[in-house]
Formats: structure tokens, C-alpha cells, sequence
């Protein structure tokens, strides 16, 4: 699982705009959707959102946004306070899930509309309309209609339209959630280059980590209207900074062990801890699944890493194995090429890698997960 | 196919009844002199007073009507209020007829007027034209509602991002694209209006203002004007009421394709 | 009076939103728009109706309170008969509309579905042919009717057309929400006959449907004046009126017609509670 966070890429033409949220705090009701959010965007920043439903990252957006007034908290952007700005005067783009092409009007059209709001000459606003257009490679479709083209397409001329006002901010609400999973990666890394190449603050909500990881600068990762973690992918990846976000990122094997002095010890192995203050005591361990290796261990004799394969997922490039070490269960993840060898039912010797661990806030009351 | 047996007699065989009488003169031949009908000044009369009150009343009902189904559908979907309004408008529309004019009877009569005495409560098209504004607003809401409610909202936001206020919004995508369903459902209203009989007769049957009418006394009187008259009434407005109602299937559909 | 109701079904539930906010000013003002339009609303189509049911309640002189209009509904003489008649007539339309309808769609979707587009025109066709045309061609059909059988039930012939719309556009949406095809290969293949598929496994999934379709079609039979009227058989309106001409402002005439609108709101108001816990609890 690999993550880029900055390309090589030449230096942003525009350079964008600082973005501060500070305290920000919505309610619908009795149910609390954001509980004192802070976040600040870098110019030219790309930060991801990410998190299950109902973690308030969407929220968070529309409130930036000003679609939504928050009840506390506020809104910087440039160095203004715009929290009490209505949506329209915000000039920011946004890019919503779906269905947000004007069906009545052509590609051209649609892209075009910001700047007949603001009232920009014909000429001058089909003009920079094609630019758009051609930006997102969609200039043969200039007189389409939404409904003739696909989603994929839809989206890229939804990004046509938010860019061409020349927003200060870019907003994109889970832009890819509805399409396929090949359009979906092409989409990714068009938007990716897109903002780069205009060097514009962007903020991306999504509840896919992979996306995630592989779009942004830094990651948010949010739970219940708050943000457990605020980093760039790699370190939210191996230094996860809660078992939440370890657990949302990525897989996790959930291992009982025992902690004594600053290490934990797993099936025999003893693995240094993230945090070297946890208490001594009965812990479960969350360990990665590309840090557990295997080999053929027929005929070794029974020992804590010693197992069975009772699985074996094929991945394309790498596998991922579930091996039974009887009083648990682990995945490893490895090369096809090694895997090859241990089919289900072959006998495995473990490791697993000294890399530091997070262990998890549950105690070991139940040991499966 | 059972269905098609009974269909064929109970519709298209009276349909064609109408019409193949319509064409016939006294002696039985093909005959479409009396289609000539259609062009008298009396029969004229009566096409006039059918089309005034039905377009007054779809107009001003579609508008009426336009209005509150917006104020219904931007409600809570699962709310009290919906279900009322739609309960109602459902019951008011079906119901026209003899019911409702009891009713305005009661509350504006002239000489029983519960509410108040309206003198023009028995003019043409003033009385009977609010009566049937009183059913033609439900009947829009019912209509209309849908449309309003395949309005995505993610149109509106993405308005207000690009900059533009709720007029701009009402301007260059609200209104734009509830034109063909505002207009097919107007057209839905006329029709209906052209076609009610029940509501008018129970307000005043003495004097025939509109086709309908005049249906019923020509068929009822053995002294016509010709002894199709009936008929051939009753072709021109089927004439009428199939081009409008080929209008709102037009519309419909494109309606349909932007707002589902 | 053939009014058109659009749907079937009552209207199709709106795009459900994530609990979704929107400014406040925009919020407010919103709000104060529906508020005044529910309420001239309100007041407007309330109104008639406050003056019918008052009237109903009127005694012998002007001011005082008396239910006889109420108790007179049985004793006036025809009246009773009449709401039978139309009672019967709802129930026997209805039947007739099912037995006709359901069998039939079904079995165009599943097998004959180039029909569907001709099926539905001829189902959508009486919407455009005024019920006052209709009678006039009717009537020496009816003629022949008579020899055999003279009743105003047999009104139910041509009240089962004129439901036709309504019904198909309730079945029809019915129908689209439930997978018929899937559902029915797979009982087919758990070795069930047709009639079988039709009775325990279609119609439940769509109970709610024919239960809109029923009701839409009974609203019609109890309004439904024109072609009961110039066929010279009295149903429930044609007696109103008949009485209406005899005694202009006869209370009963409003008792009946309260009750009549109040029963009808009440089915569709229960309704729209029907279906829309189903719909919950399936989504």
C-alpha cells in the first residue's frame, strides 16, 4: 500500500490560499455532527477528510462551503473571517457526489454558468469554458447533455465548472464514491494532477481510505465530529495515533499479548510499543499484515508461530493469507510469488516484524474481533 | 385476451359509436354535413363558454396550485403536514362534482350563503369558475407535486456555490426546468375542466353554458337541433381533449427526463 | 367528473436527505413562506366545507343545533338505497378491476413485454375520453344491457373504465418496485404453478399497491355522477342531486356529502400511513 503525497511536479502557478477552521461545532437536534473541529489548510494544500458515515467530514465541508451555518466556531480563509458570509459570496468550487450537472443545459453550458452569473461576456465565458474543458480533457463534449454522457465524464465536467470561477478553494464532497472502481482511480489522479497544476487549496472528503491516502498531502482522519488524527499518509498509515485510525486504515490483526516494560510480548515475539507508557498488563496488539511473514514449516515442530493456512486471498499482486496458530488468528500479507507455495492447509512458521505497535484501549475480555 | 374483449366493448366501441354517428345523417349514410354544426353560432357559444372557464380556472388553478405544492414539497417528506395537504388534495380533487357545489351552495349562495351572500355567485364564468378553481388547485398539487420534488437539491447548492442568489437559481434553473411539467400539467387542468359535467350541473342546470351541457339536453330533449347534435358535440370535444392530452404526453416526457 | 389524479400511488417519496441543514436566513424565510400559503390554503379549502358541515347541523329555524340532518339520512326515502347501490358498486368495481388488471400486467411483464406500451395507452385512454362522450356512445349499449338485466349495478361495466388509469398507474408502480421477474423465476423453480406465484407470491409484495389502486378506484365509484345520472340510474351523487332539486338546501344533502368527503379523506390519509412505514421498513 503505497502513498504519494507530493509528485514531482512543477512549482503551483497561482499560489493558493491558507484556510483556518476553528472550533467548529454543529448540531442537528440532539445529534451532535461536529464537536469542535480544527483544521488549517496550507496553501495549496490537498487535505482528505476521511472517516465512516456520520463521522461529520461531510458536515465539515458543507459548513466551509456555507451551505450550512454553523452553531459555533469559525471560518478564516485569506486571513477573512467569512463565517458569517452567505454560500454564494464565497468563491469557492465544490464538487458534490453526484447528480449536479444542470440536465437542461449542455456540457458547455454547465460549465459556463458561474461566469454568466457574473455576468461574463458570451464570448469571453465559452472561451474559458473550452479552457476548462480542455483541462479536463472533455472538449469534445462541449454540446453534449449530461444524460449522454458517463459519470466518470460528469464528474470531471462538474471539476470544469467549479474551476472555471477561479475559486479561491476547491471543495470536493466524496466525488468518486459513485463511480466505477477503474474510472475511479483514473478520476483520482487526474484531480490530483488538476490541483497540483493549479497549486489550489483543496479540501476532499471521502469514507475510502485508499483514496485517501493515495490523493492528499495530509489526512484527517475524523470520528464523531472530531478529528482523531491530522498527518500526511505514511505517518497516518505506520503511526496510527488511536487503534481507531489504526483500525480504519488499512487491516489490522488484532493480537493478544502481554505488555511488560515499554514492549509487548505476542506469541513469543516481543515488539516495542508506540507509546512506551502503557501500563504493564494483558493488552491486544495491532499489527499490520505485510509485518507478518511466512515460511513453509512443514514438519516444524507446534510453537506459538507455528500455524495452519485456513485462507488465501488472491490480490493480484500480493496475497493475503489467514493462518491458524490455534489460539489465534492472524493475516499476513506477501508477494504472490511467496505465497504460491503455502495453499490452504500448509503448514506455516510465523514472524513478525519488530515494527513499533499500537495496542488497543479494549482489554483482551474477548480475543477475537 | 379476456381483457381486451371487454376494454374493445366498454370504451372503444362507444368512442367509436360517437364518432360514427357524428358522421351519419338521419337516413343513415355517411354523411358530414352535420359536422357543419360545429360551425353555429350557438354551438359556437357553447365552446366559447367551456373554454373561458376552463382556461381561467386551469390557469389560475396551476399558479394557485404551483405555489402550494412548493410549499408542500419543501416540507418534511414523512411530515403531518404533507399527508394532510395530499390526503386532501387527492379526496377534493376526485370529489368535484355535485359534493362541492353543495358546499358553495351553502357557504356564498345568494340566498343561503352561510359565509356570505355573493351576488355573482351565479354568474357565468364567476361562481362556477371558483368552484372549479376550488378543485383544479388539488388536482395541481397531485400533478405537480412530483416535478417539484425531482428537483435535486444538489442544483440549488451548486447555484449558490457558483455564486448565484435564489432569484438567479428560480431564474436560469428552477423555472427552466419546470417549464414542460408547469405547462403539461396546465394542460392536464384544461382538460379536466372541459370535461366536467357534475360540478356545473349541480350549481345551475337551467341554462347550458358549456359543452357538456349541452350534451346532456341534446341527448335528453327528442327535439334537437339535428338528432346528432350529441354526437356531433361530443366529437369535437374529444377532438379538442385529444390534442391537448397529446400535448401533456409530450411534455411529460421531457418533463420526465430531466427530473427523475 | 373524471378529475385525473396523477399517481397511483401518492407521490413517490421525495430524495431522502442525510440530516441535511441550510442557511438560517434561507431557513426562515422558507419557513414564514409555508406557514402563510399553508394557511390561506387552509382557510380557503376549509371554508365550503365548514359551511356544509354547519349547515348539516342546522335546525328547523336559522341558528339552532339540530343533528336531524344527520338522522334523516336513513329516513329519507332513496337515499339509503342509493348509498348501498354506490357501496356495492365500489365493492364490485374494485373486484372486477383487480381480476382484470393484475393477472394481466403480470403477465405482460413476464412474458409479452412489447404489449406493455400499447397496454398502458389503452389503460391511459379514458383519461382522455370525457366520461360525458363516453355515455353518449354508451347508451344503446346499455340499451341491450337492460334487455337482460335492469339495475344500476350494472354501471359497474363502464365504472371499471374509467378506474382504469388510476388503477394501472397504482399496480404499475407497484409492480416496478418488486423485481417480478426474479420473484417469479425463482418460485418457478422452487416448483410452484402460476396461480400459486400470482396469489402467494406476487400479490403480497405489492399489497400495498392494490390497496391504492382499490381506494383510488372507490374514490370514483362514490363521486362518479355523469354517466349514472344520463343513464338514469341513481347512485349516490345522482340521489343528491335529485334531491338537491327537489329541496334546494335539504340538510341531508350536506350530511351525506360531509360524510361521504370525510370517509374518503380518512382512507387516503391511512393510507399514506400504510405505506410509508413499509417503505421505511424495506429501505
Amino acid at each position: 500500500m503505497t502513498s504519494s503525497a507530493a509528485e514531482t511536479y512543477a512549482p503551483p502557478a497561482r499560489a493558493g490560499v491558507e484556510v483556518r477552521l476553528e472550533g467548529l461545532r454543529r448540531a442537528y437536534g440532539q445529534v451532535v455532527a461536529l464537536d469542535g473541529v480544527d483544521l488549517t489548510l496550507q496553501p495549496g494544500e490537498l487535505v482528505a477528510l476521511l472517516g465512516p458515515s456520520g463521522c461529520g467530514k461531510t458536515t465539515t465541508l458543507r459548513l466551509l462551503a456555507g451551505l450550512e451555518d454553523a452553531d459555533g466556531g469559525t471560518i478564516t480563509v485569506a486571513g477573512r473571517d467569512i463565517s458569517k458570509l452567505p454560500a454564494s459570496k464565497r468563491d469557492m468550487g465544490m464538487v458534490f457526489q453526484a447528480y449536479s450537472l444542470f440536465p437542461h443545459m449542455t456540457v458547455r453550458q454547465n460549465v459556463a454558468f458561474g461566469l454568466r452569473l457574473r455576468r461574463v461576456s458570451k464570448e469571453a465565458r465559452d472561451r474559458r469554458a473550452l479552457e476548462m474543458l480542455e483541462l479536463v480533457g472533455l472538449s469534445e463534449q462541449a454540446d453534449r447533455y449530461a444524460s449522454q454522457i458517463s459519470g466518470g465524464q460528469q464528474q470531471r465536467v462538474a471539476l470544469a465548472r467549479a474551476l472555471a470561477i477561479e475559486p479561491k478553494v476547491l471543495l470536493l464532497d466524496e466525488p468518486l464514491s459513485a463511480l466505477d472502481a477503474k474510472v475511479r482511480g483514473q478520476l483520482r489522479d487526474q484531480i490530483r494532477r488538476i490541483q497540483l497544476e493549479l497549486g489550489i487549496t483543496t479540501l476532499f472528503v471521502t469514507h475510502d481510505q485508499e483514496e485517501a491516502l493515495a490523493i492528499a498531502d495530509r489526512v484527517g482522519v475524523m470520528r464523531e465530529g472530531r478529528i482523531e488524527q491530522l498527518a500526511p499518509p505514511t505517518e497516518v498509515y505506520s503511526r496510527p495515533a488511536s487503534s481507531f485510525v489504526a483500525e480504519f486504515v488499512g487491516l489490522t490483526n488484532r493480537l493478544p499479548g502481554e505488555v511488560r516494560n515499554g514492549r509487548v510480548s505476542v506469541q513469543g515475539c516481543e515488539l516495542p510499543l508506540m507509546d512506551s507508557t502503557v501500563p504493564d498488563g494483558p493488552a491486544i496488539a495491532l499489527v499490520r499484515p505485510e509485518a507478518v511473514t511466512l515460511a513453509s514449516g512443514a514438519g516444524q515442530e507446534s510453537g506459538p508461530l507455528v500455524g495452519t493456512v485456513i485462507a488465501a486471498t488472491f490480490l493480484g499482486a500480493t496475497s493475503r493469507l489467514t493462518v491458524d496458530l490455534g489460539s489465534t488468528t492472524v493475516m499476513a500479507q506477501l508477494p504472490t510469488s511467496d505465497a504460491a507455495a503455502l495453499t490452504a492447509g500448509s503448514q506455516v512458521t510465523l514472524t513478525i516484524r519488530p515494527d513499533p505497535v499500537l495496542v488497543s484501549a479494549d482489554k483482551v475480555a474477548a480475543s477475537e474481533s | 385476451m379476456p381483457f381486451l374483449g371487454y376494454v374493445g366493448v366498454f370504451l372503444l366501441l362507444p368512442t367509436g359509436i360517437v364518432i360514427w354517428d357524428a358522421v351519419r345523417n338521419p337516413a343513415g349514410q355517411f354523411d358530414l354535413s352535420s359536422l357543419k354544426l360545429l360551425f353555429n353560432p350557438d354551438v359556437r357559444s357553447f365552446f366559447t363558454g367551456s373554454i373561458e372557464l376552463s382556461a381561467v380556472s386551469s390557469v389560475t388553478g396551476a399558479i394557485l396550485g404551483a405555489l402550494l405544492a412548493y410549499a408542500v414539497a419543501s416540507g418534511n417528506p414523512d411530515g403531518v403536514v404533507r399527508r394532510l395537504y395530499l390526503a386532501g388534495s387527492g379526496v377534493l380533487a376526485q370529489f368535484g362534482g355535485v359534493t362541492l357545489a353543495f358546499a358553495f351552495n351553502a357557504a356564498i349562495g345568494p340566498s343561503t350563503g352561510f359565509l356570505f351572500h355573493a351576488d355573482w355567485y351565479y354568474n357565468f364564468p364567476g361562481g362556477i369558475g371558483l368552484i372549479y378553481i376550488y378543485f383544479q388547485i388539488p388536482l395541481m398539487v397531485l400533478v405537480f407535486l412530483p416535478a417539484i420534488d425531482g428537483l435535486k437539491i444538489q442544483w440549488r447548492e451548486a447555484t449558490e456555490n457558483l455564486g448565484g442568489s435564489t432569484w438567479q437559481y428560480w431564474r436560469h434553473v428552477g423555472f427552466p426546468l419546470l417549464a414542460p411539467a408547469f405547462i403539461g400539467a396546465t394542460l392536464l387542468l384544461f382538460a379536466n375542466a372541459l370535461s366536467a359535467y357534475a360540478t356545473i350541473q349541480a350549481w345551475e342546470n337551467q341554462i347550458a353554458y358549456t359543452v357538456p351541457q349541452q350534451i346532456y339536453i341534446s341527448i335528453n330533449s327528442e327535439v334537437g337541433l339535428a338528432s346528432n347534435e350529441g354526437d356531433v358535440l361530443a366529437l369535437g370535444m374529444v377532438v379538442f381533449v385529444a390534442i391537448i392530452m397529446v400535448g401533456y404526453a409530450l411534455l411529460q416526457r421531457r418533463a420526465a427526463r430531466w427530473l427523475r | 367528473m373524471a378529475a385525473i389524479t396523477s399517481l397511483g400511488e401518492s407521490a413517490p417519496a421525495p430524495q431522502t436527505a442525510r440530516p441535511r441543514g441550510m442557511q438560517i436566513g434561507r431557513r426562515r424565510r422558507l419557513n414564514l413562506f409555508r406557514y402563510v400559503t399553508f394557511t390561506i390554503f387552509g382557510l380557503f379549502f376549509f371554508l365550503p366545507l365548514f359551511a356544509m358541515v354547519r349547515f348539516s347541523l342546522e335546525g328547523k329555524q336559522a341558528g339552532t343545533f339540530s343533528l336531524s340532518a344527520w338522522t334523516q339520512i336513513g329516513s329519507t326515502p332513496g337515499l339509503v338505497s342509493a348509498i348501498e347501490i354506490t357501496l356495492e358498486l365500489a365493492v364490485i368495481t374494485c373486484a372486477v378491476v383487480l381480476v382484470l388488471l393484475v393477472p394481466t400486467m403480470i403477465w405482460i411483464r413476464l412474458r409479452v413485454q412489447w404489449i406493455s406500451r400499447i397496454f398502458e395507452f389503452l389503460c391511459l385512454l379514458p383519461l382522455t375520453i370525457p366520461a360525458i362522450v363516453l355515455v353518449v356512445g354508451l347508451q344503446p349499449i346499455y340499451n341491450k344491457i337492460e334487455h337482460y338485466n335492469v339495475s344500476a349495478l350494472q354501471l359497474f361495466w363502464v365504472y371499471v373504465i374509467l378506474a382504469l388509469p388510476y388503477a394501472y398507474r397504482s399496480l404499475s408502480a407497484g409492480l416496478t418496485a418488486i423485481d417480478v421477474t426474479t420473484l417469479s423465476e425463482a418460485a418457478r423453480s422452487l416448483g410452484a404453478s402460476w396461480a400459486t406465484v400470482i396469489l402467494r407470491v406476487i400479490v403480497p409484495n405489492m399489497w400495498q399497491a392494490i390497496l391504492n389502486a382499490m381506494l383510488l378506484t372507490s374514490a370514483l365509484v362514490l363521486g362518479e355522477f355523469t354517466i349514472a345520472e344520463i343513464l338514469n340510474d341513481v347512485n349516490l351523487q345522482v340521489a343528491l342531486f335529485n334531491i338537491s332539486r327537489a329541496t334546494a338546501n335539504a340538510g341531508v344533502l350536506f350530511s351525506t356529502s360531509t360524510a361521504a368527503l370525510l370517509f374518503a379523506f380518512a382512507l387516503l390519509l391511512i393510507l399514506s400511513y400504510v405505506g410509508r412505514r413499509r417503505r421505511r421498513g424495506r429501505a
